[in-house]
């Protein structure tokens, strides 16, 4: 059901954003979140992150996650767009939630923040799996990096880690720089290379490893180096997007007021990126930014306005397609300079990149190839960060009509006369023939 | 004979008016049954189109009749070969559908409206009955309307035809054997006339041919080669000339009209042979000329000259013909042309073409199954054709010779075979109850003369003699048109032919029979027609009359229907999007399209190798490599037959084989040794493991076991090898009643992927399932 993107008809067109978006078409950002804790007292050490999703306009409630009456439907219908999951050391959750309800949670298209911590609970690396993410298996390893910890660690097991290994991506982490490390202390994941949908947005230096910082190493640990992710997002195929840290503090009130200087790093700041990165994923995750959506395509011949059936061969036809960027607020014109469409009969025939006017209508003109067959127009928009586009519409392209073909061709005008004259001789010698004697 | 001369000119006049009048009612006759023996179908079943190609036309006819001409001739189908669309007006034979079309419309103007299915299913019938009028001309031609009315009554009955020509089989062949008749009608008629005005209906009807079936070659190569026996047999006429030469200029201007033949008509090799005789009989038709002016000892000095120069352009023709036919890469033949000639030509190079039962070479009871008794009348007919031998007679002995030939390669050209041999048996029958009946009369009338009593025999030969004199008429009428024929025609051999001929009817007067040994062999004769038509009708109404779209079988417990082809093609229709694309094996590519309305990616019109060798890799495929192949193409749901549960034996996986070798010929990484446990085909335990993880074998037999407990395939006979599985990247959607159709639907793809799952393994049922997790994210 969630991929109809994929589909080539043309209802699908219409039917993908109903489907995909279901708490509303022309309002992406969620509202209602339902935050999971493990422990209300989390309501408190992180309610900077909490008063500031509550600022943007959100809905939050908060359950223990053992609350015996937790349920993400009623009737059948979702009761929350979004959910925050702070709970890394619960075995069960309470009422019918369970790995597999999130799962569905998420394939319905809503969105979520999962938080690991150390000793994460099976069922939280459960959910983590289901989203691509591979927590490490030893349940009390942390990350450990003795080059690029913070100074501020005081413990000396170098578990404190200011990284500043950002995805640059202007639609996850906002346009504005985020210029002071990121402080971690947490559990470190992996994520499969094959795997396009999940995406590292903060990463391990290549000294970090994944160790239990307190006993000794006895063998080389099993992740090293920058396959460590500390956080990922995963953007599914239906654009739900789900956040995965393994650090709860990371969006802790103290870690987001702490000062930060990076061991052997000169540069000292007054406060951690924690906040600035912690907000802005939440905006990204939330579908504050980073959401396309396109209107139906539309195409016709050079100086006709109405869509035609069928195209003929080396016909000369005009396509556009309009796309917009939901700001949080209202949809903006989306610019950008790299919107491609597609002639496609089991290969692109014609690739052209679309330009735009500006007010998100992207257009092109182009001559149909001279093939002819069932083709489709193709827009396959896949920028990080970004949902993803795929738009098609099927388009039959016929040969020339029997009439449409020249009647004279000028190299053939000899055969033509020479036609002429052997009929006319014919004639003229029948004639002779018959009557002269 | 003996008394019909001598009794005055106006009972003879009555006899011939009467003889006249009988034809024409006997031919009615024969038109009726011609026409009701086809009806089986709709009686037994309903009035419904028949299996394949029949339902492509249908849907044709369809689009014509509501459309008009100039649509059909520019119709580019965007529902069939998805996406590479077909040009349906460009390269389908449009004689049928213009044939119906027009029937339909002209039922119409007058006030009858027939739906066009009606008009589609009864098309093949009527033609049929036209068939045997054509059938009856052309005899007539040969050997006069005995034999004619004899060779058209068995044409209406062989089964053969009727196999081709049921109520409801409406396809090519059941209008292109009227056209293919009537043809070689008109080539004799302009032979035996030397008329212009046959010679250009002759140019017409095989234009008609050329409309209505690729087999119109059979007829471009018969005619020039028959001109070729006759050159060389010294039989060269004006009217041979005439018969000929206006055939090939016009037939092939015409037939290059036609789009699907187009400019073949003129490059394909099939085509040269009637262009290399059409210079011979310039050649020949100028040697006789001057032969005509000039003395003899001039004209033997003008043939060395003539032979010398001829032969030189003979080698320059011939130079350029083998250079044009080298330079392409078969030879310019077509390989179901190619395949003629050399009958293991397609099993060795295009399994697509070997892979129809059609093109499969027949087997001998299939002989007896489609021309029955024909079989042993044929080498009589022969016979009575070389006694005496004309050009009309030879040209039918040379059709017979040259369609058993191609019946013997490819087992659907008996259909060209069928109307030779009824021609053949007409002849034989007719000479023999000719010889036979008028030994019969002699004798009785000898004895009636030596015994000088009248009274006793009248009443007991009344029968014979009404026998007879049907029987007398028809000769009598054949040995004057003969005469008058001959007469009319061969102006220059006419002191030549005479005499001999007449020597010949004195022959047959002398060959006379004992009166008992005719009696038996008439009685004889009479038996063997009467199994023929037992065998006919049989035939018509048990063989020959299933739609093959719906099946029934006898049981104990009273009939079977199994309508389950309808059933899935309805359910496609109302159960899924108008522009969903269906895969299957191109075998029920029409069905889909004319049935259920959706794009197909293949379809019977098999012109595109690689596109069903595509599919067919597909369905060599595991799992996971098909999915993505049908993805590829935009397909939603794919249609397979399975066989299996009611031991319906076309289905899928009976021709697997032949999709392993059609998609192993274009994608070498499909092996049919992989699929072959020591050369035998095999499904049961014993079956490789390509076989069993294959995509055909896992969508035939998913959820097989939960019919018996043992999954039980009784087509094969025998236990499936692989029980319990689950489909990965696919879902079934809908199953017949009787399970012959199973259609499943592509699953998309997964909206998330999951991790790599190692230690979480109480999460996962089994480890199959967790390893098969691992490596697919569709799951």
């Amino acid at each position: 059901m969630m991929n109809l993107s994929r589909s080539v008809a043309l209802i699908s067109l219409f039917l993908l954003p109903l489907l995909t978006f279901s708490f509303s078409v022309d309002n992406p950002t969620d509202r209602r979140v339902l935050v999971l804790l493990d422990d209300l007292s989390l309501k408190s050490s992180h309610s900077i992150f909490f008063s500031t999703l509550k600022s943007r306009g959100f809905d939050l409630d908060f359950k223990l996650a053992e609350d015996s009456k937790l349920a993400l439907q009623r009737y059948g219908q979702y009761v929350y767009d979004g959910l925050i999951i702070f709970a890394p050391s619960t075995e069960r959750f309470g009422g019918s939630l369970d790995s597999k309800s999130i799962a569905d949670f998420v394939d319905s298209g809503r969105d979520l923040i999962l938080s690991a911590d150390t000793s994460a609970s099976d069922l939280i690396r459960g959910i983590a799996l289901e989203c691509g993410v591979d927590f490490d298996e030893d349940s009390s390893a942390m990350v450990i990096d003795h080059s690029s910890f913070s100074v501020s660690d005081v413990d000396g097991d170098h578990t404190l880690i200011a990284a500043d290994g950002l995805v640059k991506s202007h639609a996850i982490l906002g346009k504005t720089k985020i210029e002071a490390p990121v402080l971690f202390r947490g559990v470190a994941h992996s994520l499969n290379p094959t795997n396009n949908l999940v995406l590292k947005v903060l990463s391990a230096s290549p000294s970090a490893y994944s160790a239990n910082p307190s006993s000794k190493l006895s063998s080389p640990p099993q992740l090293t180096g920058s396959a460590i992710s500390l956080v990922s997002v995963m953007q599914a195929r239906n654009n739900a997007r789900v956040v995965i840290s393994g650090s709860l503090q990371l969006f802790s009130d103290r870690l987001f007021r702490s000062g930060v200087q990076k061991a052997g790093s000169p540069n000292k700041y007054e406060k951690s990126g924690n906040q600035q990165f912690v907000t802005e994923l939440s905006k990204w995750v939330f579908h504050e930014r980073g959401h396309l959506k396109a209107g139906s395509l539309v195409h016709h011949r050079v100086g006709e306005t109405d869509e035609p059936a069928i195209y003929r061969i080396k016909d000369d036809l005009e396509f556009s397609v309009e796309i917009l960027e939901w700001s949080g607020k209202s949809w903006e014109p989306y610019v950008a300079d790299d919107v491609q469409v597609q002639f496609y009969m089991m290969s692109p025939y014609v690739l052209k990149t679309l330009s735009t006017d500006k007010k998100g209508l992207y257009h092109t003109s182009f001559k149909v190839p001279d093939v002819y067959g069932v083709f489709q127009f193709k827009v396959e928009y896949e920028k990080l960060g970004y949902t993803t586009l795929s738009l098609s519409k099927q388009i039959p392209v016929r040969p020339y009509r029997h009439n449409e073909y020249e009647r004279f061709i000028p190299t053939a005008y000899p055969y033509y006369g020479a036609c002429f004259t052997t009929m006319a001789g014919f004639f003229v010698f029948s004639f002779v023939y018959l009557y002269h004697k | 004979m003996a008394m019909s001369p001598p009794p005055g000119t106006s009972s003879s006049a009555m006899r011939n008016a009467f003889g006249t009048v009988l034809s024409a009612l006997i031919l009615l006759l024969i038109g009726v049954l011609a026409f009701s023996i086809r009806l089986f179908s709709v009686i037994k079943y309903e009035s419904v189109i028949h299996e394949f190609d029949p339902y492509f036309n249908y849907r044709v006819t369809q689009f014509l009749s509501k459309n008009g001409i100039y649509e059909f001739w520019n119709w580019f189908d965007d529902r069939t070969w998805y996406p590479l669309g077909r040009v349906i007006g460009g390269t389908v034979y449009p004689g049928l559908t213009l044939t119906a079309g027009t029937i339909w419309w002209a039922l119409n103007a007058i006030n009858i409206p027939l739906s066009v299915e009606t008009v589609c299913v009864f098309t093949a019938p009527v033609f049929s009955a036209f068939a045997s009028w054509a059938t009856y001309l052309l005899t007539k031609e040969v050997k006069g309307s005995g034999a004619g009315l004899a060779a058209a009554a068995l044409l209406a009955m062989v089964p053969s035809y009727i196999s081709r020509s049921v109520a409801g089989s409406y396809d090519n062949e059941a209008v292109a054997i009227f056209a293919l008749i009537f043809t070689f009608y008109l080539y004799i008629k302009t032979l035996n006339t030397g008329s212009l005005f046959y010679a250009t209906l002759n140019a017409i009807a095989y234009f008609y041919m050329v409309c209505s079936w690729g087999g119109y070659t059979f007829i471009i190569n018969l005619i020039p080669m028959h001109v070729l026996l006759c050159i060389v047999t010294g039989r060269y006429s004006p009217r041979l000339y005439i018969a000929y030469a206006p055939l090939v200029v016009l037939g092939t201007l015409l037939a290059a009209l036609v789009p699907v033949v187009g400019f073949n008509a003129v490059l394909t090799s099939e085509h040269f042979a009637s262009f290399l005789v059409f210079i011979i009989i310039h050649v020949v038709a100028l040697v006789y000329y001057i032969k005509g002016i000039l003395s003899p000892k001039m004209f033997k000095v003008a043939v060395t000259l003539v032979v010398s120069i001829g032969l030189v352009v003979c080698l320059i023709v011939v130079a350029v013909l083998v250079a044009l036919v080298a330079s392409s890469p078969t030879g310019g033949w077509s390989g179901r042309s190619l395949s003629l000639l050399d009958p293991t030509y397609a099993s060795k190079y295009i399994p697509i073409i070997a892979s129809v039962s059609e093109h499969q070479p027949p087997t001998w009871p299939s002989y007896f199954m489609d021309i029955n008794v024909l079989a042993f009348l044929v080498p009589a007919g022969i016979i009575a054709c070389f006694s005496p031998l004309s050009d009309a007679s030879s040209f039918v002995v040379l059709y017979i010779v040259m369609s058993v030939y191609f019946s013997g390669v490819m087992v659907r050209l008996m259909l060209v075979l069928a109307p030779a041999a009824c021609i053949m048996s007409g002849i034989a029958l007719s000479q023999a109850f000719d010889v036979f009946t008028a030994s019969i009369k002699y004798q009785l009338g000898r004895s009636a003369n030596s015994k000088d009593d009248a009274e006793d025999n009248t009443s007991t030969n009344n029968a014979p003699k009404d026998d007879s004199s049907s029987g007398k008429t028809d000769k009598g009428e054949e040995v004057a048109k003969e005469r008058s024929s001959k007469k009319g025609k061969k102006k220059e051999r006419e002191p030549a032919d005479k005499p001999s001929v007449k020597s010949k009817i004195a022959k047959k007067r002398v060959l006379v029979l004992p009166l008992e040994a005719s009696i038996v062999a008439l009685l004889l004769l009479i038996m063997l027609g009467a199994f023929y038509v037992i065998h006919c009708v049989w035939a018509a109404a048990e063989a020959y009359s299933a739609p093959s779209i719906v099946l029934t079988s006898q049981s104990r417990d009273g009939l079977h229907v199994f309508d389950d082809f309808r059933e899935s093609y309805a359910w496609l229709s109302h159960n899924t999007d108008v522009d969903d694309k269906v895969a299957s094996w191109w075998d029920y590519g029409y069905q889909t399209t004319a049935m259920a309305n959706r794009t197909v990616i293949v379809d019977n019109n098999t012109w595109n190798n690689t596109h069903i060798a595509t599919v067919g890799t597909a369905m060599s495929s595991p799992e996971k490599a098909a999915w993505e192949i049908f993805n590829s193409l935009d397909v939603k749901y794919v249609l397979v037959v399975f066989g299996g549960l009611i031991g319906y034996p076309s289905d899928d996986i009976n021709k697997f084989l032949w999709m392993v070798r059609i998609g192993g010929g274009v994608f070498p990484h499909i092996k049919e040794a992989d699929y072959l446990r020591d050369g035998n085909y095999r499904i049961d335990s014993e079956a490789t493991p390509t076989m069993l993880n294959c995509l055909m074998y896992k969508l035939s037999y998913y959820r097989f076991v939960e019919t018996d407990g043992k999954g039980y395939d009784r087509v094969r006979r025998t236990e499936i090898g692989k029980k319990n599985f689950k489909l990965t990247h696919f879902e079934e959607v809908f199953t017949s009643h009787h399970w012959m159709v199973r259609i499943y639907k592509l699953k998309p793809q997964k909206n998330r992927i999951r991790g790599r799952a190692k230690k979480l393994k109480l999460k996962t049922s089994s480890g199959l399932d967790s390893k098969a997790a691992k490596k697919n994210p569709w799951i």
